[in-house]
């Protein structure tokens, strides 16, 4: 089921005749391990970096732009998705110089209201498919809830990785089933995908079920040589989810990955990004680890919701010079 | 222990009078917990008087700890709001008990921080004391005071009832040090608010012993947190804060370079409640705290809400 060029890129890259499992196992296996001392202690390092004044006006402009506003509740309701959309296209409406958000991103049923409710902006509609958040579900089902979702015009789709495939070792499935998602994505029917394009592809890790920083390196590589443009920590809907660390080893991996091959993925922290000062540890990293090709929403994105608003108070509070309170921006 | 004071020990029992005094380094009470300033800034702080001898080292707290004083007490207030009257006069009562329990301290830092005798300074924390124990009686009856049911033309009871407006930052008397922070701080807490409390510049030594007080009472981390420092430096980042929702001005009076009305201006951006200081126009004075008070200090920082209600069946 997997897409031709994926298969054939990856028979290169690991100089063999045909994918087995073992063959892959044994391409993954060869990925220098993990210093988690250090890597921990890197992470740590990076976040003590004080950023102020201009630059820190300039982050909190860059971090806004770099969001994707996510709703994932059972109980989102098509006003609630309306209300998020307005939110995105007018972060602060009492402040027009505020940037927009990069994307919404919401179940795969709800796409159509959110390309309605954002029809004539720029911000793309992510959906989470691949019977997010487990994944726990037939590939005809998956298959078909990416289909759906990119038919209704879902510009980028997040699709989560069996962490049971992977951590039983059947790296193959794995990379079979990113790549027939990545197929899927790319399908062009009647009403054809967004703007004609093939929707992107982010894969959710989920690293706070890996385990390992090793599983994080593997899964990343195991992620890109099947196709993935964008990498994304997790799902949000488990503890730990994106953590600075887990975040430094998937900037290398993509990073390691374009001098080998060329290619530019994109990655996505997601969960437990709340506060500016998070926001921009993760920038300072993203320009020290990756490098500033990388500081470009169509390559960083943060998966999270109460973030902006406290980007937004940071920012009333460097345009006004008082410090500012939940009051002055909007419940969601 | 210094090679001096090692190699004493070894040859001669140390005396009491020969013992290493022990300075302490006090810090800020933020969140229910005891914080360094994020500056790290310490200041001296002296004893009245002629002596002028130094007494501890203070937390000199800046704007960010002020800001970090504002985010604890708001997460604290709803819980703090919503427990029942009874509950927080127990819980506030709890608090004189303690305060009883460390009379001899209170007494000894409120003599040195005002130059006192020993005699007076001992009648100020009695004071102080029941001064506490007097607010916290109040929890209970506010709403049967101050609230009310309404006479309407219909089949309808109109009810009004008080309600703590959120959080309050209070800048404590600067020479009341005990008797003047608890007539500040009792009445904002009593009906459900929460505070911030910018201690006395160069007296604050008893309101962190209160600090630790609280910190081993009932009272909720974050309902009262305490920052020593400078007023003219933190003042108007708490009276400019969109999320404190009333502010206490008292001790702007005697306050080193700080113009109450300026403080004024910036809290009615937000429309904050400002309590003025005593005194006319700009002589702002501090008033004799010692007068059994009225009720305007709890009023000044309740809201009120009125309901609507169909009579009979």
């Amino acid at each position: 089921m997997s897409s031709p060029s994926a298969t054939a890129r990856a028979r290169e890259l690991l100089g063999v005749g045909a994918l087995t499992n073992a063959s892959m196992t044994r391409w993954l296996n060869g990925l220098p391990g993990v210093d988690q001392v250090g890597a921990d202690a890197r992470a740590a390092g990076l976040g003590t970096r004080s950023i102020k004044t201009t630059s820190k006006a300039w982050a909190i402009d860059t971090a806004i732009g770099m969001i994707d506003l996510t709703t994932l509740e059972g109980a989102d309701t098509e006003s609630r998705v309306r209300s998020l959309c307005a939110k995105a296209m007018a972060p602060d409406p009492g402040d027009p110089t505020t940037p927009q958000v990069a994307a919404v991103c919401i179940y795969s049923d709800l796409v159509p209201v959110a390309v309605d409710a954002l029809r004539g902006s720029n911000i793309h509609v992510a959906a989470v498919t691949t019977a997010f958040p487990a994944g726990r579900a037939t590939m005809a089902v998956k298959l078909t809830d990416t289909r759906d979702a990119v038919r209704a015009g879902a510009h980028e789709i997040d699709m989560v990785i069996d962490r049971a495939a992977f951590l039983s070792g059947r790296y193959l499935q794995v990379f079979n089933e990113i790549a027939a998602i990545k197929a899927a994505c790319a399908q062009d029917d009647a009403n054809g995908a967004a703007n004609g394009a093939a929707a992107r592809l982010k894969v959710i890790l989920e690293t706070g079920e890996l385990a390992t920083y090793d599983n994080v390196r593997r899964a990343s590589w195991l992620a890109m040589l099947a196709g993935a443009d964008f990498i994304k920590t997790s799902t949000g809907k488990l503890s730990p989810a994106a953590t600075l660390p887990v975040t430094l080893i998937m900037l290398e991996a993509v990073r390691d990955w374009r001098d080998l091959t060329g290619t530019q993925i994109g990655v996505k922290p997601a969960g437990g990004i709340r506060t500016a000062k998070d926001a921009m540890t993760y920038l300072v990293m993203v320009n020290e680890i990756a490098g500033d090709d990388w500081v470009d929403p169509h390559w960083f994105r943060f998966g999270a919701s109460s973030l902006l608003n406290d980007l937004l108070l940071q920012r009333q509070k460097l345009a006004n010079g008082r410090y500012c309170g939940a009051d002055y921006v909007t419940i969601d | 222990m210094s090679p001096t004071a090692s190699r004493r020990k070894a040859t001669e029992p140390a005396t009491p009078e020969q013992r290493i005094e022990v300075r302490k380094t006090y810090k800020l009470y933020i969140g229910g917990a005891f914080s360094r300033s994020e500056s790290g800034r310490t200041y001296k702080i002296h004893a009245a008087g002629r002596s002028g001898r130094f007494l501890a080292n203070a937390a000199m707290g800046s704007r960010k700890d002020a800001r970090d004083a504002v985010v604890a007490a708001r997460d604290a207030f709803e819980r703090w709001a919503m427990a029942t009257a009874y509950n927080r006069g127990q819980v506030l009562y709890r608090v004189a008990e303690l305060m009883e329990g460390r009379r001899g301290q209170f007494a000894t830092e409120v003599a040195a921080a005002e130059g006192l005798t020993p005699a007076r300074a001992d009648k100020v924390v009695s004071a102080a004391i029941d001064r506490w124990v007097w607010y916290a009686g109040w929890s209970d009856k506010i709403a049967q005071v101050l609230g009310g049911v309404n006479p309407v033309a219909g089949p309808y009871f109109n009810i009004s009832a008080p309600e703590p407006t959120g959080v309050v930052a209070a800048l404590a008397p600067q020479c009341s040090s005990l008797l003047g922070l608890i007539c500040v701080l009792a009445p904002i807490v009593v009906s459900g608010n929460t505070e911030v409390i910018l201690t006395s510049e160069h007296r604050p030594l008893p309101a962190v012993t209160l600090s630790e007080v609280l910190a081993t009472s009932d009272v909720p981390a974050g309902v009262i947190n305490l920052i020593t420092g400078r007023t003219a430096e933190v003042a108007p980042w708490l009276a400019a804060h969109q999320d404190v929702n009333a502010v206490d001005l008292a001790g702007a009076a005697d306050a080193d370079g700080l113009a109450w009305a300026d403080l004024e201006r910036a809290g009615a951006d937000n429309l904050k409640r400002v309590l003025r200081p005593a005194g006319d126009g700009a002589d702002a004075v501090e008033p004799d705290w010692s007068p059994v008070p009225d009720l305007t200090r709890i009023k000044a920082y309740l809201e009120t809400k009125t309901i609507w209600h169909p009579k009979g069946g």
